[in-house]
């Protein structure tokens, strides 16, 4: 037992200040440490793709050739593919996440059945990417193939859209758990007010819920557009990893993750590993620009 | 009761962590001392190609002399990245080193063919045919200019098959290999556009066709594709069971890829220093897409402060897997050197000294 003299002992005072500092300390020193180590990997990326930059220039950017042999390294094609893929997939998970949200932080938020559905998303968050590529090469790339072939269009199987639909499935749980959470947070007081006007649930979803947790549910769109930028092995494997600009949504195209993936090892000239690495610091750039453009727009919100 | 929850967990954390920490260091002291008296721990990086044969070899090596060779299976850019940065004992590529390559390199760097393989062309068409292939035929196809199956330059070389109204499909691999190195070097041999447009490297601007990851994403791809053409590791087409073409070499025969017949690729006059395309042989009985496959050396060991006894058990690790090694090559479908091809490699090998002091 302590006893207040103990307590308020300059001894016991001065070694709770010395822990207060320490733990103060420690704090600030991880904090730091994931500010510096983000800034070195910004820096080692942009040191090692100078050579890159030196003799290329602005057409890395600007032009849409990548060719090995004669070292002409254009990333648009890349860059269009990262970014339609991911805002596919982003437009295709999107409404079924708010769904989810929906059904299970408002009409089921406790209870067996929530539980269930809760853990099988987070299980879906879980499954490495290369058994969602295998998956979709095995049995996503034939359905779609026959329909394409119905459509009269080329069957390739893979591609764009292909991609987008496992991106979608594989973001679909980041931002489903995200909106689950923040629905389920609306104020009880509030809901019970409108519902005491009359309003029926649908109009307490559409006119209450939506509105109040709309920076909540494009947080967990956002989240998962981070997810589905830099996501490299499924789309890999998926995308039919083509050179060019996509013509179409059904054809091959090619992300920047996973033309890192595809060439890094076995690129053997300097150039060549630097306007990969360029690539990275690009892709890094662009995940960077997109959340901080988000966090704006919730800010409005 | 949360509270007692959380430091029942703390306990086991801790605990988990004092015992790995504890545990790991005692283990790996135990693998140095085992493999000390020796002398040495050889460490080499590169092709993933030979990868199979390497470690049964290496394995094999192990068991007889003690000597443990650490093999990292990064890929032939990689091996040729950690010789030339010298964190490795020896390199191994799939492609020898071109002369910017080699002058780029802080010292001069020696070639030992180990063992060859040869790169086939598998396709999905109804009741799987045995096709004979030309060279053009092959340029045409992967330029994108045959489309369909049934196109007279086919069908001229294949008069006994029936061959469909079915659109080509072509698969390449997507990431960069020495498989698609071979391919496109024997293409830019027998195709004159194919070498103006295309060229040959691990990776290139394919002019037609979708990619593909690896052996395994490019046969898979072709299964599942009616129509479609892809090329493929002999190793992998005999391993998985699939049906490949035979190709039309500089002599006129149609030859099939086989262990023999890739050797037999190898039938030519070697250069001294063992940098030889053997793509578009010119042996009669050669199967005209084979390569060989190297392990990279310093022609001077005496560098970076290393121990004699290390440049030594290095030299003569290699003396042994193209020696004794080589029996180990037939089961696991890699084509042995043959007789000539052995000697290069033993003069090349014979020329590595440390300081001017022959090793062997």
């Amino acid at each position: 037992m302590t006893t207040f003299q103990n307590l308020t002992s300059a001894k016991h005072i001065k070694r709770l200040k010395l822990s207060e500092a320490l733990f103060t300390r420690g704090l600030k020193l991880s904090a730091i440490t994931i500010v510096v180590i983000m800034i070195a990997v910004f820096l080692t990326l942009v040191v090692s793709s100078l050579p890159s930059i030196k003799s290329l220039g602005f057409k890395f950017l600007t032009t849409s050739e990548w060719d090995p042999v004669t070292s002409k390294f254009g990333a648009l094609p890349f860059l269009f593919g990262t970014l339609i893929t991911s805002l596919l997939a982003l437009i295709i998970s999107t409404p079924f996440s708010i769904a989810f949200g929906l059904l299970l932080g408002e009409y089921y938020p406790k209870g067996i059945f929530s539980q269930i559905f809760k853990n099988i998303i987070e299980l879906l968050a879980g499954i490495p990417s290369v058994i969602y590529g295998f998956w979709g090469l095995f049995v996503l790339v034939p359905i779609i193939r026959t329909y394409e072939m119905k459509f009269g269009i080329l069957p390739y199987g893979v591609g764009i859209f292909t991609s987008s639909l496992i991106l979608a499935l594989m973001i679909m749980p980041y931002s489903a758990s995200l909106i689950t959470q923040v629905i389920s947070m609306t104020p009880a007081n509030l809901k019970e007010a409108a519902y005491s006007l009359g309003a029926t649930r649908f109009e307490v979803i559409k006119k209450l819920i939506i509105p109040y947790v709309s920076s909540g549910i494009f947080a967990g769109m956002l989240l998962a557009l981070g997810r589905a930028l830099g996501e490299t092995m499924a789309v890999t494997m998926l995308i039919g990893n083509t050179h060019d600009i996509p013509k179409s949504l059904f054809g091959p195209g090619n992300t920047m993750a996973s033309v890192i993936a595809n060439e890094f090892t076995e690129a053997p000239d300097k150039v060549y590993v630097s306007a990969l690495v360029e690539m990275g610091a690009l892709l890094f750039v662009v995940t960077l620009i997109i959340n901080i453009l988000g966090k704006q727009i919730i800010k409005r919100f | 009761m949360k509270k007692m929850k959380i430091g029942i967990l703390a306990v086991v954390a801790l605990i988990a962590i004092v015992t790995t920490a504890f545990t790991f260091p005692n283990l790996s002291k135990k693998e140095v001392v085992k493999t000390m008296p020796d002398g040495t721990e050889l460490i080499g990086a590169g092709a993933t190609f030979p990868y199979p044969l390497y470690s049964k070899m290496f394995d094999e090596y192990n068991k007889t002399t003690g000597v443990k060779v650490n093999y990292q299976s990064i890929g032939s850019g990689g091996g040729i990245k950690q010789l030339t940065s010298k964190t490795v004992d020896f390199g191994a590529s799939d492609a020898f080193l071109s002369e910017e390559q080699l002058k780029a390199a802080p010292a001069p760097i020696v070639h030992v063919p180990t063992c060859l393989g040869a790169v086939v062309l598998t396709y999905n068409l109804p009741n799987n045919p045995k096709l004979k292939l030309t060279p053009d035929v092959i340029a045409d196809i992967f330029l994108g200019k045959i489309t369909k199956w049934n196109d007279a330059k086919v069908k001229a070389a294949n008069p006994t098959i029936t061959l469909p109204d079915l659109a080509v499909f072509i698969v390449h691999r997507s990431d960069g290999s020495g498989t698609t190195f071979c391919f496109t070097d024997y293409l830019c041999k027998v195709s004159t556009e194919w070498n103006t447009k295309v060229g040959k490297k691990t990776s290139v601007d394919w002019p037609a066709g979708l990619g593909a990851k690896g052996n395994e994403g490019v046969s898979g791809m072709v299964k599942q594709t009616p129509g479609a053409v892809g090329y493929v590791e002999l190793i992998y087409a005999v391993q998985n069971k699939m049906q490949y073409g035979s190709v039309k070499n500089k002599s006129g025969a149609f030859v099939d890829a086989s262990i023999k017949s890739v050797t037999s690729a190898a039938n030519v006059t070697i250069p001294a220093d063992a940098r030889v395309s053997l793509t578009n042989t010119d042996a009669s009985d050669g199967y005209p897409i084979s390569s060989f496959t190297w392990i990279l050396l310093y022609k001077d060991q005496n560098y970076d402060g290393r121990a004699m006894d290390k440049a030594k058990a290095a030299t003569k690790l290699v003396w042994w897997m193209i020696h004794e090694g080589q029996k180990l090559a037939e089961p696991l479908n890699y084509a042995p050197l043959p007789a000539a091809a052995q000697k290069v490699a033993e003069a090349n090998l014979k020329s590595i000294n440390f300081g001017g002091k022959p090793l062997l």
